[in-house]
């Protein structure tokens, strides 16, 4: 599904390389997370595999089913089928919600030259998924996540994912700012999600959030590089020793 | 104190040849007073510090710059909704495509029949609030236009009034120089809404005097474009009364030059009054400028002003704003916002916000800013599936909808959203 071989990306604006060379393959259908320290530049790498401004790649190449994802658009990467859940989703004053996610559903299909949905068949769709992640009616008619929750916002960012059906999901900490409740909320969003012809990659600081959404594979990101690959008890390893061991292991 | 040579002038050269509009005994007095008035003050020139940012030249110039016809190729405004239409072309009257002045809750007329009559209402009005707005800051275009205003319409609101009255401004001749002005009397308890769309004419001077009574309403929607060439400069008028309610929205699309003045006095307790505009405009020779001066004299009024500007090519914008609170007019609650969005770094944006309060138990915000789209927001929608131009027209329709959320009507508003959506869609 997602495979990144060699990946270096520096700030644009400034002379400092985050990532490093990094290597990575996410196959169709699995569930791969990343964990770091702070710093190792796993943020990075989902902002440049989405195509924010700001980075320059120099080196090595990022593939989903074998097209490169490096020279496209933001909007070109999402028709495609990848999907950023956003750490801190971002407040559009002025845009509904619900105007939000049809022009975005619409665009998808338009640019994979599918038929738009019609209104009423949309509106079925987008109830029956909010009812599901526990979103309300007044959370779909407020501006896009203008006065929302932390946890409001991040099953906002599953309930788009949920509309708009991506091949590769990338979820940055999107632990970060939930309780208890509203992480397993959450998690129960990505799991209903889980299917043979989507994978996921999940980028988070902590071992709960894996508790909730299982991982077949671990990586370990540090200094803009995976340092090592393993099974979920590679994540129960960093919960209890943290990362020194690990860092100390690979230098 | 005279007024300087240059200025009087070029006040005498633009009056040179001009007729007073036949009227009545006591209309013609007061057009031979607001001439006076005129000339003791002289028109505005560039030097005059209201006139810091907008050039007046071409609204003082004797004669109307031309401006070439627009074929707007659109369903005019408002045509689904049920009104009572009044049409004039070039400033003059059309009978065959207006509706019979007549309606439920209202009486209506045209001012030059009004400014016939011997004895009428307007007498107490025309020319009233235009003199009081002059003060403490002189509008000597305005005074123009009560001098020589020739056609207008005279709106008595003594109920509800069933449907919107919608004044129609055509425009076909392109030399045309047309001076318009309104009244509208809300008596207590009644309520109106006018609507007001079209260029006007080449050159396009209105002026519009609002009386609303205690606990009356009027609510005002005005449509200027799409026409690029013309020149328009606009007065509104308007004593608030008690409890009282008045909404003006302004939506102006292209123009080189236009100049919307809007003076409120608030003397009744508990009134409302807001007044609010958005301005799309794209190229060096656009040019608009939001003037508004809001007087609170009574206790616990509200007002609002809410300006956004879209601007992009070297496009200007201009907004000059006050809130006067008096000594007694307590618990007033002012807010004023005024941005300009602008989509290069060739548009300007000049503000001038003024706050002057001189009571002490009063609550009253301004801001003003200028910025380019959020690009952390675009790329939010981007990464969403969102192409870059759809993406960049809804950020720029979501900046001006807190202005939009001042109209009332929903589908009005509604209506004027579509055409700003279709203005960013022609100049994306």
């Amino acid at each position: 599904m997602l495979e990144i071989k060699g990946l270096k990306v520096k700030l644009e604006d400034e002379d400092k390389q985050i990532l490093k060379g990094l290597d990575l393959t996410v196959e169709t259908g699995k569930v791969h997370a990343i964990m770091g320290p702070n710093g190792s530049g796993k943020s990075t790498l989902s902002y440049v595999l989405s195509g924010k401004d700001g980075y320059e790649v120099t080196g090595g190449s990022a593939l989903l089913e074998g097209d490169d994802l490096l020279d496209m658009d933001p909007e070109e990467r999402a028709a495609l089928g990848l999907f950023l859940a956003f750490q801190y989703p971002v407040e559009i004053p002025g845009v509904g919600n619900m105007t939000f996610l049809r022009t975005a559903v619409n665009a998808q299909r338009k640019a994979r030259g599918e038929e738009e949905l019609s209104a009423g068949d949309f509106l079925k769709e987008v109830r029956a998924k909010a009812k599901d992640l526990k979103i309300d009616a007044d959370m779909l008619k407020r501006p896009v996540n203008v006065g929302f929750s932390g946890g409001e916002k991040k099953r906002n960012e599953i309930l788009q994912m949920a509309m708009l059906t991506p091949k590769m999901c990338i979820l940055d900490e999107t632990d970060s700012g939930l309780d208890v409740d509203a992480m397993k909320l959450v998690a129960e969003g990505v799991n209903a999600l889980r299917s043979e012809g989507r994978s996921f990659l999940v980028i988070t600081h902590y071992q709960r959030l894996l508790d909730h959404i299982k991982p077949d594979v671990v990586h370990i990101m540090a200094d803009g590089k995976i340092i090592k690959t393993g099974g979920p008890e590679l994540a129960l390893e960093v919960e209890n020793n943290g990362y020194a061991d690990i860092l100390a292991e690979v230098s | 104190m005279a007024i300087a040579k240059l200025k009087s002038d070029a006040t005498e050269a633009r009056l040179a040849g001009v007729t007073l509009p036949d009227g009545a005994a006591w209309a013609q007095a007061a057009r031979k007073d607001a001439l006076a008035r005129l000339r003791a003050m002289g028109l505005p020139s560039k030097r005059d510090e209201y006139w810091k940012y907008t050039d007046p030249s071409d609204l003082t110039a004797v004669a109307a710059p031309k401006a070439a016809l627009f074929d707007a190729q659109e369903a005019p405004l408002f045509g689904d909704t049920d009104r009572l239409k009044v049409v004039f072309v070039d400033g003059v009257f059309d009978a065959d495509a207006s509706d019979v002045l007549a309606g439920e809750g209202l009486e209506i007329m045209r001012l030059s029949d009004a400014l016939a009559a011997d004895i009428h209402w307007a007498k107490d009005l025309y020319g009233v609030l235009e003199t009081r707005g002059q003060t403490p800051v002189e509008r000597p275009l305005a005074t123009l236009n009560t001098a020589l205003a020739t056609d207008g319409v005279v709106i008595h609101a003594t109920g509800k009034v069933s449907k919107p009255v919608h004044i129609s401004y055509l425009h076909v001749d392109e030399t045309s120089d047309a001076i318009l002005h309104n009244l509208v009397k809300v008596d207590a308890g009644a309520e109106i809404t006018l609507l007001e769309t079209g260029p006007g004419a080449a050159r396009f001077s209105s002026c519009l005097e609002a009386d609303i009574a205690d606990t009356g309403a009027f609510h005002h929607v005005r449509a200027q474009g799409r026409d690029h060439e013309r020149r328009t400069v606009t007065h509104c008028f308007a004593r608030v009364g008690a409890e009282s309610t008045f909404k003006s929205f302004t939506m102006t699309v292209n123009g080189v030059m236009t100049r919307n003045e809007c003076i409120l006095d608030i003397i009744g307790d508990d009134a409302i009054a807001h007044v609010a505009g958005v301005c799309v405009g794209d190229g060096n020779d656009f040019h608009h400028d939001d003037t508004v001066f809001i007087t609170h004299d009574a206790l616990n009024g509200e007002s609002r002003q809410v300006f956004k500007k879209v601007l992009r090519n070297g496009a200007t914008g201009v907004f000059q704003g006050k809130i006067l609170v008096k000594a007694g007019a307590q618990k007033t609650d002012g807010y004023q916002i005024s941005q300009s969005l602008l989509l290069d770094d060739d548009a300007q944006f000049l503000a001038k916000p003024e706050l002057e309060i001189y009571a002490d138990d009063v609550a009253c915000s301004h801001g003003s800013t200028s910025g380019a789209i959020d690009e952390t927001a675009l790329f939010y929608l981007r990464s969403r599936g969102v192409p870059m131009n759809v993406a960049r027209n809804l950020l720029t329709l979501s900046f001006m909808a807190e202005a939009l959320d001042e109209i009332d009507d929903p589908v009005l508003a509604e209506e004027l959203r579509d055409r700003l959506e279709g203005w960013l869609a022609r100049h994306g």
